[in-house]
């Protein structure tokens, strides 16, 4: 199964440092990994470390990878205006470094990533005439069309509603369990972090602050320190951790 | 279709309706393109035919597919003198769209042309230089001395926005804002040549801006082809991530794309096309804009189909362009640049005005 382990990253923009020393444990596949922390605090930046669009200090270290290109990653949605259908920007995503032809496999892989995240009605859109949450929906697509063994998602619930959040929140879960996938999403909600996250990071001015078991690590003291907010955690009837968050300090 | 969240099925098999719309809206596409071949083969037909000898289109068939049967004299017009003409047409007004739609799609910028970017004003620059003053840049044949001084300061304009394009903090958007800069900057160097240079030396100067395919013959044809039929693979095989490249920089890069070595290399690619087909015939202006436009409209963005569709659509127009030359003031021949810039304008100005997603 795929390890992914951060030692001693950082990362850069001209002078400024964006990241410094981001060590983790060794993330194992199979797991849902949650990358928490302020606006500002480098969330973006470590996603563009790993994945190797910046260049800075430090050690990604991948293994157990079957693949040549295990990680796939989702960037924040941005508006775009290509004159492509879903489908096609779905398909594209699978085929970038391949030839020219798309073979039958290439078809079905797009189909069941539509499929999976439930957005196969999409696939005639014009992908210029989507709502913002169903671009997202859109990249997601995308991600997980390259049949990742990482799956890198920046921000991918900020556009959905609710039921959008949860489904997708919830895929993400399976698929990680199903394929021994390891996702790391950056997450604005901790409530969501905390109902399917296994793991979670937190961010904080470029620097790791915290990291563990997410109900380990999303504690009352951690959201005084990081978020400047004053809250409780109770559990609800199913057992579940339910985050109440009281005021902004 | 999932439906529900937690209870999801997972090992269902896919759906086939994307499968099926896919492969309809390909084969579709792979007609568009069929018919926009056949109608350009009609068309070069037409060309071929009129003239101040006019021939019927049995007979362009039969010159062109049993030259034997034909008369000499019937060949002689056909094959040595306006087959060039026509062919030119063809290969200048495709290579004139590819280098327009590909700006298009790495600048992200439904405005950016040839024509836009300066690099055909950068080209009349090099041939004013010739024709009015003698200046010759790079010594050769008489018949090559205009079109190199045109090629050679088109590719030196696209070098110049290349490298400034390279510098810190330059943006896509400031890339076309360059090119502008480029047209304006060569707009007052011809003005200050063509107020020192002598009378006949200005007619020549304005003759050659407005574009002409009579400047065509069969080497400068086979430059000019040999150049498109290079150029075209490198840029096929950049299919998949030029075509990601519309996605946005952001979304490139997370699919493996890197943005700013592909946008260097297709600037440098388009630029060799354009300057190329500019040198050989003057500027031929809004081919690089409204050929691109009519491709994605007919067959979206995905390059396998875009490119070819922008390069028939280009050649079809330029094609018909030349028809329209030869017919409108009959006995009279009209130069091409000033038919291309009289559609061209009222569908640039359709462009700016209209804020239609369709078109871009």
């Amino acid at each position: 199964m795929v390890t992914l382990t951060l030692d001693g990253l950082s990362a850069r923009y001209g002078r400024r440092s964006i990241l410094s020393e981001i060590t983790t444990p060794p993330l194992e596949g199979g797991q849902v990994v949650a990358v928490l922390g302020p606006n500002a605090a480098g969330k973006s930046t470590l996603f563009r470390r790993i994945f190797g669009l910046l260049a800075g200090g430090g050690i990604v270290r991948i293994t157990g990878a079957i693949s040549e290109r295990p990680v796939a990653y989702m960037p924040q949605e941005t508006g775009v205006n290509a004159v492509l259908t879903v489908y096609e920007s779905v398909l594209l995503a699978r085929m970038q470094g391949r030839r020219l032809n798309v073979k039958p496999e290439d078809l079905a892989e797009v189909d069941r990533a539509l499929d999976e995240l439930g957005i196969v009605a999409l696939g005639e859109r014009d992908i210029g005439d989507l709502s913002g949450g169903q671009r997202q929906m859109v990249g997601a697509a995308q991600a997980l069309v390259q049949n990742p063994e990482v799956l890198l998602l920046d921000e991918p619930t900020s556009a959905l509603d609710l039921h959008r959040q949860i489904q997708l929140l919830s895929i993400l879960r399976r698929l990680a369990k199903e394929r021994g996938m390891l996702v790391i999403a950056a997450l604005h909600d901790l409530g969501h972090a905390l109902r399917f996250t296994d793991q979670a990071l937190v961010l904080q001015g470029g620097t790791l602050v915290d990291c563990g078991p997410t109900e380990e690590v999303v504690t009352p003291e951690l959201l005084y320190r990081v978020y400047h907010v004053t809250a409780r955690i109770e559990r609800c009837s199913k057992g579940r951790p339910q985050l109440i968050v009281e005021e902004a300090v | 279709m999932h439906t529900g969240a937690d209870a999801l099925p997972s090992e269902q098999p896919a759906p086939e309706e994307g499968r099926t719309f896919y492969r309809a809206l390909v084969l579709r596409r792979q007609l568009i393109l069929a018919a926009l071949a056949l109608a350009l083969f009609l068309s070069l037909c037409v060309d071929l035919a009129l003239g101040p000898a006019r021939f019927s289109l049995g007979e362009v068939l039969a010159a062109l597919f049993s030259p034997d049967d034909v008369s000499l004299q019937a060949r002689v017009i056909l094959w040595e003198i306006r087959m060039p003409v026509a062919l030119m047409a063809l290969v200048v007004g495709a290579s004139l769209s590819v280098a327009g739609a590909q700006m298009q799609t790495i600048l992200s910028n439904p405005l950016a042309s040839p024509f836009t970017l300066g690099i055909s004003a950068g080209a009349s620059f090099g041939a004013a230089l010739a024709l009015a003053f003698g200046v010759v840049i790079v010594p050769a044949a008489v018949d090559y001395v205009i079109p190199i001084n045109a090629f050679v300061m088109a590719m030196l304009t696209a070098f110049a926005i290349h490298a400034l394009s390279m510098r810190r903090g330059v943006t896509i958007e400031t890339i076309v804002l360059l090119g502008i800069a480029m047209v304006f900057i060569f707009n007052s160097l011809m003005a200050l040549i063509q107020f020192f240079a002598s009378q006949q030396a200005v007619s020549a100067v304005v003759f050659w801006t407005m574009g002409s395919l009579t400047k065509a013959t069969w080497p400068k044809l086979w430059i000019s082809l040999g150049v498109l039929a290079t150029v075209m693979p490198l840029l096929a095989r950049h299919g998949w991530a030029l075509t990601a490249m519309r996605l946005g920089d952001a979304k490139a890069e997370s699919l493996g794309v890197k943005p700013r070595a592909l946008r260097l290399e297709v600037l440098v690619l388009v630029s060799l096309l354009a300057a190329i087909a500019v040198a050989f015939v003057g500027t031929i202006g809004f081919i690089g804009l409204v050929g691109p436009h009519i491709a994605r409209l007919l067959l979206g963005e995905d390059q396998r189909f875009f490119l070819p569709g922008s390069a028939l659509c280009g050649a079809l127009i330029l094609s018909i362009g030349s028809v329209l030359s030869k017919v409108l003031i009959p006995g009279t021949v009209i130069p091409i640049g000033i038919i291309t810039s009289l559609v061209g304008i009222p569908f640039f100005l359709f462009l700016v005005l209209s804020n239609k997603k369709a078109s871009w």
